[in-house]
């Protein structure tokens, strides 16, 4: 059996570029609006499905990716204003009702596309293999890897560089006071809830190439950024970033050095850093 | 405190009886299927009421429950059917291992309340389903453990389903004397009011990891009836669905009201046979239903008598 | 039960003693009736897709009968599975118990199966299971009223394969399949048949069911130099390893064989030349040229609208095996033993397989098994052709059923791999 080399730390490093991308999304959300969005997976699974259907008709993957981004921005928009508004302030009702609506939309993704598993084509000059170290490491995945790093440095800008990201920071700290100071809070929030389930979307129409589409992908993806947001801690970018390198390599080691705990190398941890921390290694009270 | 407590003390002969009385004529005018149907309610709700103690009295909301229940389940399967051992030796163990890992859960659990506790539960329930499913060589993978059958006197549908009767009324009223003890009102002050109460001095992390613990018990009886209704077990027992399931019954039921898990119980698994005549797409419906109690009825169908639920639901508000 | 239906029951009790001499024409009476078939499949969850196939491709066997069979009716109850073992159950209860069905019919996952034929041991009904292929249902755990009609054993099919690739010369290579009973058993057919034929099995890999990423495992097939690699991989667990298999660059370095779930319809239909070029073995094959194959394509193809796969084929198989025991019986399944029996001693005729199918004495039906590859049809579309046959292959490959049966169960541990 081999062991560890380079290629498998490449890989587990490009799964954690992706889960870092759905699971910042998530974070987000967790972090401001104190919702555990139990339906950012579903969200994951219909961007990959938008993102394949529109690619397939245009044959443009860029567009694919923007229009999955732009329709799970879209439901976001939905889930929060037609059904969130009704159960405000009620953290436990929030949870169980995003997990109605994950049931709900992966049935309806079964309805809409079939069980049928498909990957999202991939444009021309990312396909094929690089020569890495001593073997071939496929383009597409160390694309995913850079664009990981694209989208933290893209939102660590926006958190740290920008008003909507102060007003983001300051509601995580403290919403009420936010919105003593006269800013519409509501505004940020709803901004913040696009902004996060659109990062589901990307991350479906980005993972649905290589991880490919099917009718659970999305408790899979929600299990990890689960564990990536836990081991992190709520609303933490930085926290975001840690847990999916830590998730991500876990799961690619775990596989080949205990492939028979493959589950509890990743999930273990987990629960230990909560015994300790119980807010997660970035996580503050709130 | 004492004002709360004294009304509540008269056992609550209704609600025992009429759960005796319905279920028990059922035999009477039902069909065999009906009866296991009805025999899969009355495991359910023993299963809702251990999830509602916490989530009503100590204003915890588990997603680990289905995991605690499944563990028993297969303990019960495997020693009976793998190691050959006694069933009456079986369900004690299954019962036993259940209390242990929901122990287990409360020790790494009674730190955290409200969303954590509910992401730290469903987060430990995955390790068992994960457990359940990649340690092939003692759970049978995928495939799971078949058993061999009930003992001989329980063996008869009929005579199952009272046993299951009798045993759910047995703990259900065990579960309603261990919520009105003083350590149950110990629980509902700390659900109220953590605060309040550590600075009364209670140790409000050893009341946890005993609730915890005990709602264990009443997972694991249910889990080791289901071993032996099913005869049958695998990771679909202890998936995450089967929490999800339990927990919406608690709800539907009314969380804090215990008795409503029959109701909510009977609900959701009629509500799914009936639905499947017309349908396929149960997880829609038992999606939308979550959605919709959430919004209109989270009170749920008995809930609205209860007035715990106002007092605690609402003010389990999350602070991390 | 109440006394209203007591006095019914007993009375056509009393009738039926009664009127014992002329109790003839009450039986047929009795079997006037529709005929009611309980068809369970996955209608929702991950194995949905295949489903659907199972029910598309019973449906249109009946169809093409006219729904009935020897003047009776053919009443059909479908219920959802949900893969599901515990659900599975309850359905098949509710069928049984509610329905009254005379008998039931499919599932797909060897766990809600291996939950059903827990059920109907103790019940005696006929279930029937085109595509539970979990080894020892006709080996160490035969129930009699469960049978395989126009099913399979997972150990079956990939022998033929192992012997093939002796031929080509092969002789280091390394497996990777599901970590799951059809996994175990699959690989261990062929592991089997490659280690007694000289061959060696350098590695054996197990991926949980839905791995999200192949790379860790890809990653160490590439390390170990090897002449070829057997998958066995089915769903979107295939779709994904044949994708990342062709993105690391290993696809047209070293060989890949898969069982045959591993290149069915249901995993290429919705892909791209990834899956062009690997060798399977299957006893259908939809690309063959045979025109009795060909006719059932065809056909199947301008109903649905895609190439049947093997959950479809079989299930249609299934279905018209039953169904032309029915037939011969003149529609009299009255006595459960009788009706089992005949179809045990039956050979299925005139199926899209272009010859006659029959049992071996355990209940396990005995194939000409094709080596397949997949190429592109004239439409464009990937399907699987035959390059080679292998003639009556039986669950028992070339041993003896009694010495076989010694050894134990396959499992991840026991792989059958001679040192």
């Amino acid at each position: 059996m081999s062991g560890l080399n380079l290629i498998q730390i490449l890989n587990g490093l490009t799964f954690a570029a992706l889960l870092f991308i759905v699971a910042s999304g998530f974070t987000l959300i967790f972090g401001l609006l104190r919702i555990v969005n139990l339906a950012h997976g579903a969200l994951y699974l219909f961007g990959g499905y938008i993102a394949y259907s529109v690619t397939g008709m245009t044959g443009n993957f860029a567009l694919g990716v923007l229009s999955s981004m732009l329709c799970v921005a879209l439901m976001g928009v939905v889930l929060d204003l037609g059904l969130l508004r009704f159960v405000r302030g009620f953290e436990l009702r929030q949870v169980l009702l995003t997990l109605g609506v994950a049931f709900v939309l992966n049935d309806l993704a079964l309805v809409i596309w079939g069980g049928d598993t498909f990957s999202m084509p991939v444009p021309e000059m990312l396909r094929g293999a690089v020569r890495v170290g001593g073997g071939f490491y496929p383009k597409y995945r160390l694309f995913v890897l850079v664009l990981g790093l694209v989208v933290f440095l893209a939102l660590w800008l926006l958190l740290n560089r920008t008003r909507l990201g102060a007003l983001i920071r300051a509601g995580v700290d403290d919403a009420e006071m936010v919105e003593a100071m006269g800013i519409n809070i509501r505004r940020v929030f709803l901004a913040t809830f696009m902004l996060g389930a659109s990062l589901a979307g990307l991350g479906g129409a980005v993972g649905g190439a290589f991880l490919t589409l099917y009718p659970t992908a999305d408790a899979e993806i929600l299990v990890f950024s689960l564990a990536v947001v836990i081991i992190g801690g709520r609303g933490s970018l930085v926290g975001a970033a840690v847990g999916a390198l830590l998730v991500g390599l876990l799961n690619s080691i775990g596989q080949v050095m205990f492939p028979e705990l493959a589950y509890f190398v990743i999930f273990g941890p987990m629960a230990a850093i909560l015994a300790f921390r119980p807010l997660g290694l970035f996580g503050r009270a709130a | 405190m004492a004002s709360a407590y004294s009304p509540q003390r008269r056992i609550p002969i209704p609600a025992l009886a009429s759960i005796l009385i319905i279920f028990g004529a059922l035999p009477l005018f039902a069909s065999s299927y009906q009866i296991s149907v009805a025999n899969e309610i009355l495991i359910f709700a023993l299963l809702a009421m251990s999830i509602d103690v916490l989530a009503g009295y100590a204003g915890r909301t588990s997603l680990g429950h289905g995991a605690i229940f499944g563990a028993s389940t297969y303990i019960v399967i495997y020693w009976i059917s793998v190691a050959g051992g006694s069933p009456w030796i079986a369900l004690l163990l299954g019962v036993l291992a259940a209390t242990m890992l929901a122990s287990v859960f409360a020790l790494l659990a009674v730190r955290v309340s409200g969303v954590y506790f509910l992401l730290l539960t469903l987060a430990l329930g995955m390790i068992v389903w994960g457990v359940c499913l990649r340690w092939t060589s003692v759970t049978g993978g995928e495939n799971g453990i078949r058993g061999v059958g009930r003992p001989e006197i329980i063996a008869d549908p009929l005579v199952f389903f009272y046993t299951t009767l009798v045993t759910v009324l047995i703990f259900s009223f065990i579960i309603w004397r261990f919520v009105q003890s003083p350590f149950g009102l110990t629980l509902r002050g700390i659900r109220d009011s953590e605060s309040r109460m550590s600075s009364l001095g209670y140790s409000t992390a050893s009341h946890m990891f005993i609730a915890f613990t005990i709602t264990g018990i009443f997972a694991g009886v249910a889990g080791a009836l289901y071993a032996l209704f099913n005869n049958f077990v695998s990771p679909s027992t202890v998936q995450l669905s089967q929490s999800v399931e339990g927990l919406l019954m608690a709800i539907v039921g009314g969380i804090g009201t215990l008795f409503g898990a029959f109701v909510g119980s009977a609900a959701i698994i009629l509500l799914e046979n009936f639905v499947s005549d017309f349908t396929p797409r149960w997880p829609m419906v038992l999606g939308f239903m979550f959605i919709g109690t959430m919004i209109f009825a989270p009170e749920g169908i008995l809930g609205a008598a209860s007035k715990f639920f106002r007092s605690g639901w609402k003010k389990n508000r999350i602070k991390p | 039960m109440d006394r209203r239906q007591f006095l019914k029951t007993s009375g056509l009790a009393l009738a039926a003693t009664t009127t014992g001499t002329i109790s003839a024409p009450f039986v047929a009476r009795a079997q006037s009736g529709p005929i009611r078939i309980g068809l369970m499949a996955p209608l929702s969850g991950v194995v949905a897709a295949g489903g659907r196939e199972i029910v598309e491709g019973f449906n249109m066997y009946w169809q093409e009968k006219g729904k009935s069979v020897a003047g009776r009716a053919i009443e059909i109850i479908e219920e959802d599975d949900a893969g599901n073992p515990d659900t599975a159950l309850q359905k098949a209860r509710r069928l049984v118990e509610q329905a009254k069905v005379d008998f039931l019919f499919g599932n797909l996952l060897a766990n809600t199966g291996l939950a059903v034929a827990n059920y109907v041991k103790t019940n005696g009904v006929p279930y029937f299971i085109p595509v539970i292929a979990a080894d020892d249902l006709t080996q160490r755990d035969r129930v009699r009223n469960v049978i395989r009609v126009a099913g399979y054993t997972a150990s079956q099919m990939p022998r033929p394969l192992a012997d093939w690739a002796l031929k080509q010369g092969y002789k280091r290579i390394a497996t990777i399949a599901q970590d799951y009973s059809f996994g175990h058993e699959q690989c261990a057919g062929f592991a089997q048949v490659f280690t007694q034929g000289g061959g060696q099995i350098v590695g054996q890999l197990w991926n949980p069911l839905n791995t999200a990423d192949f790379s860790p495992y890809i990653g160490q097939l590439a390390n170990m130099n090897v002449d070829a690699i057997f998958a066995m991989e089915l769903g979107a667990d295939a779709t994904r390893f044949l994708k990342q298999y062709s993105d690391f660059g290993l696809k047209g370095n070293i060989p890949l064989l898969g069982a045959q779930n591993f290149t069915d319809q249901s995993v290429i239909r919705t892909m791209g030349p990834e899956c062009e070029g690997i060798i399977s073995s299957a006893h259908f094959a939809e690309g063959s040229d045979n025109p009795d194959t060909q006719k059932f394509v065809k056909a199947y193809s301008e109903k649905y609208g895609k190439l049947p796969s093997l959950y479809g084929f079989s299930h249609y198989s299934g279905a018209m095996w039953v169904g032309q025991v029915i037939e011969k019986l003149n529609g009299d399944i009255s006595n459960r033993d009788a009706f089992i029996d005949a179809v045990l001693n039956s050979q299925l005729a005139n199926s899209p397989l272009g010859r006659p199918v029959r049992f071996d004495e355990f209940g396990n039906p005995v194939y000409d098994v094709y080596i397949r590859k997949v190429q592109k049809n004239a439409d464009g579309k990937y399907w699987n052709v035959p390059i080679e046959t292998y003639p009556n292959v039986s669950q028992f490959w070339t041993y003896k059923p009694e010495e076989y049966l010694k050894s134990p169960p396959f499992s991840r541990d026991y792989q059958g791999i001679k040192k």
